[in-house]
């Protein structure tokens, strides 16, 4: 099957600001493709050129087999978008906004009722389908903008931070909403998101940082490529125990929190071993898989956080220095 | 609502390879029919719209016809200032309309018409027609009020003015959209209306004759377009008028340049040349941003 979207050395730079430094990747149609990163990564300037909402300064991209500079109203009629800010009319009901957006992407008539019918159904708003949409909630807004952006029947759905600004229930059942379209419909949906917990529903993922996809694999692979397990203990004398992790084991700890915390590869069995050569009383222990979070501290050499705070230091000093003097 | 989620979403016939000119002008028209719902559904905005005109129309005209009453002999100041209030209505309404899009980009809306595949003429079109519907509507209400300021009620008066009106709402409006096509937020769209609206209303020739002025401001009012705009309606009033040649001379003395008298299909031309030029600046400003 076709690429649903290709991309070859895509670019683009603002002045002296590399916002996306020459990426390449392919989706496969019928996958969830999560892009993953701290803020000003990247993320969101790529999704834009592949939406055709930002023109790349180099390379190309094809999203739905159409380019996205050369052929711009095609991709258009074939994705569907939702921007992580609001992008519906408040002051129109639900059903107008859905009649709005189907005039504007230029749907038959005829199947409109039923369609629109169905859209609102998956995301649970048919009863709510007559009110006003400033009478709606965040979430119910953000529901009914992915029930908006699949309208029009789209091959590639676009989520930009679908999740961003709504509380955990919410934020479960929009989760549960594009793990059903994804079963049951033909559809490529490719989101953005900086929630570590949210990339882990994804069939794949890519990390980016400073404008550069770091690695792009599935969830399992990229924290099987971690390799450690992660194991915390709670001691009588931390500083003795860590003298012995090290002296012993040749294990690097770090203490937090009142815990000690260190990597082994296959950490269940390193457990026993741990009881009964560590000499110092152990009080607790828990051994946790490595998450997406160890997966991306591995590749950037730092904790998503602290990428994003700078990342915001950058774009301060970027704004500092453009302060006519 | 369980069994519906397990049926897949009824597929839509396949697009057709090309939108085209067709598609784009079903988007001029939803984008018009969105600009009517909310018109009509704000009420509130449809009256305070009218006290502005209302005001000068029936306050300060009652109020200086004190003073010009030996002067005007049987026409009242009001009826003099009718045409002006007219203009005002669809003037306020028109600017107020186009900043509608400075609205809709501040709250997103824009957004979703911009990522359509669809025209940005047509957006911008679709935005000037409902605008210059809105503001006609306005208008209409002022000129329901003739009979009030001895402006006799007749067919052909009522047809011409609400012509000239339809024109002048147009012009207004890709004014509007013109100056809102690169500002972000309606603070700012507001600050710069009211910087713009009061000197082009003072110095159309609403309020007074354009006859006889001081050369500055003789040059300052043939400068301005909305002159263009109120003299038609007013010569259309003026001619289903019964008043003394000498006072009809005086107080609709029309436009002149030098000592010509710049004839009503001149301009009308001026209008609607400025409101096609600026809807084109408008259109052309919407292609580049974003």
């Amino acid at each position: 099957m076709d690429a649903a979207v290709a991309v070859r050395g895509l670019t683009k730079r603002y002045g002296e600001l590399v916002a996306v430094a020459g990426v390449d990747f392919d989706v496969t149609a019928g996958e969830v493709f999560g892009f993953l990163g701290p803020n000003g990564a990247g993320k969101s300037t790529t999704i834009k050129m592949l939406c055709t909402l930002v023109e790349p300064t180099a390379g190309s991209a094809t999203v739905a087999g159409f380019d996205v500079v050369r052929e711009r109203d095609h991709v258009r009629r074939h994705i569907g978008l939702v921007f992580q800010d609001p992008t519906l009319d408040q002051y129109l009901t639900a059903d107008q906004n859905l009649q709005m957006h189907a005039e504007l992407y230029g749907l038959p008539r005829a199947a409109l009722r039923p369609r629109m019918t169905q859209v609102l159904e998956m995301v649970g708003l048919e009863e709510r389908r007559s009110a006003l949409v400033s009478t709606y909630s965040g979430g119910m807004k953000r529901r009914l903008e992915i029930a908006r952006g699949l309208l029009h029947a789209p091959r590639v759905l676009f989520l930009d931070e679908p999740t961003v600004g709504l509380d955990p229930q919410t934020r479960s059942s929009i989760w549960r909403y594009i793990n059903e379209l994804r079963q049951r419909e033909d559809i490529t949906i490719f989101l953005t998101t900086h929630y570590m917990d949210e990339a882990e529903y994804c069939d794949r993922i890519a990390i980016m940082d400073h404008g550069n996809i770091v690695v792009m694999d599935t969830p399992e692979a990229l924290k099987a490529s971690v390799g450690k397990d992660r194991v915390q203990i709670t001691t009588a004398d931390d500083e003795a125990a860590t003298m012995a992790l090290e002296h012993r084991f040749d294990l690097k700890a770090t203490i937090a929190e009142g815990q000690l915390t260190f990597a082994v590869p296959a950490g269940e069995a390193f457990v026993p071993r741990l009881f009964a050569e560590l000499g110092v009383p152990i009080k607790s222990v828990s051994v946790s898989r490595p998450s997406l979070d160890d997966v991306f501290m591995s590749y950037t050499g730092t904790t998503i956080r602290d990428a994003e705070a700078a990342n915001s230091n950058q774009w301060m000093r970027m704004v500092a220095n453009r302060v006519p003097r | 609502m369980a069994t519906t989620l397990e049926q897949p979403l009824p597929q839509l016939a396949a697009p057709p390879p090309t939108l085209g000119l067709r598609h784009d002008i079903r988007a001029v028209r939803v984008v018009w029919q969105r600009e009517m719902i909310r018109f009509t559904r704000d009420r509130l905005r449809i009256v305070t719209a009218l006290i502005q005109p209302v005001l000068f129309l029936f306050v300060l005209g009652t109020g200086l016809s004190t003073i010009t009453a030996g002067t005007t002999q049987n026409l009242n100041l009001r009826t003099f200032m009718y045409p002006g209030a007219l203009s005002m209505a669809v003037l306020f309404t028109a600017m107020f309309s186009a900043g509608s899009i400075v609205w809709d980009r501040e709250f997103g809306f824009l957004r979703e018409m911009l990522v359509a595949p669809v025209s940005r003429w047509a957006i911008v079109l679709g935005k000037c027609f409902g605008g210059a519907t809105t503001a006609t509507a306005q208008g209409v209400i002022i000129l329901a009020m003739a009979g009030i300021v001895g402006v006799p009620y007749s067919a052909t008066l009522f047809l011409t003015v609400f012509g000239e009106l339809l024109l002048l709402a147009f012009t207004l409006t890709a004014f509007g959209i013109m100056t809102a096509a690169r500002i972000t937020q309606f603070q700012a769209f507001m600050a710069l209306n009211q910087m713009l609206l009061m000197p082009l209303f003072f110095l159309s020739g609403a309020l007074f004759p354009l006859g006889n002025l001081p050369a500055w401001l003789q040059v300052l009012t043939r400068i301005n377009p909305l002159t263009y705009a109120v003299d038609p309606v007013r010569r259309a009033v003026f001619a289903h008028l019964h008043a003394p040649p000498a006072v009809v001379h005086r107080l609709n003395p029309g436009v002149t340049w030098g000592s010509w008298r710049v004839p009503t299909g001149v301009e009308i031309l001026i209008v609607a040349a400025m409101g096609v030029a600026m809807l084109a600046i408008g259109i052309w400003e919407f292609r580049k941003a974003e």
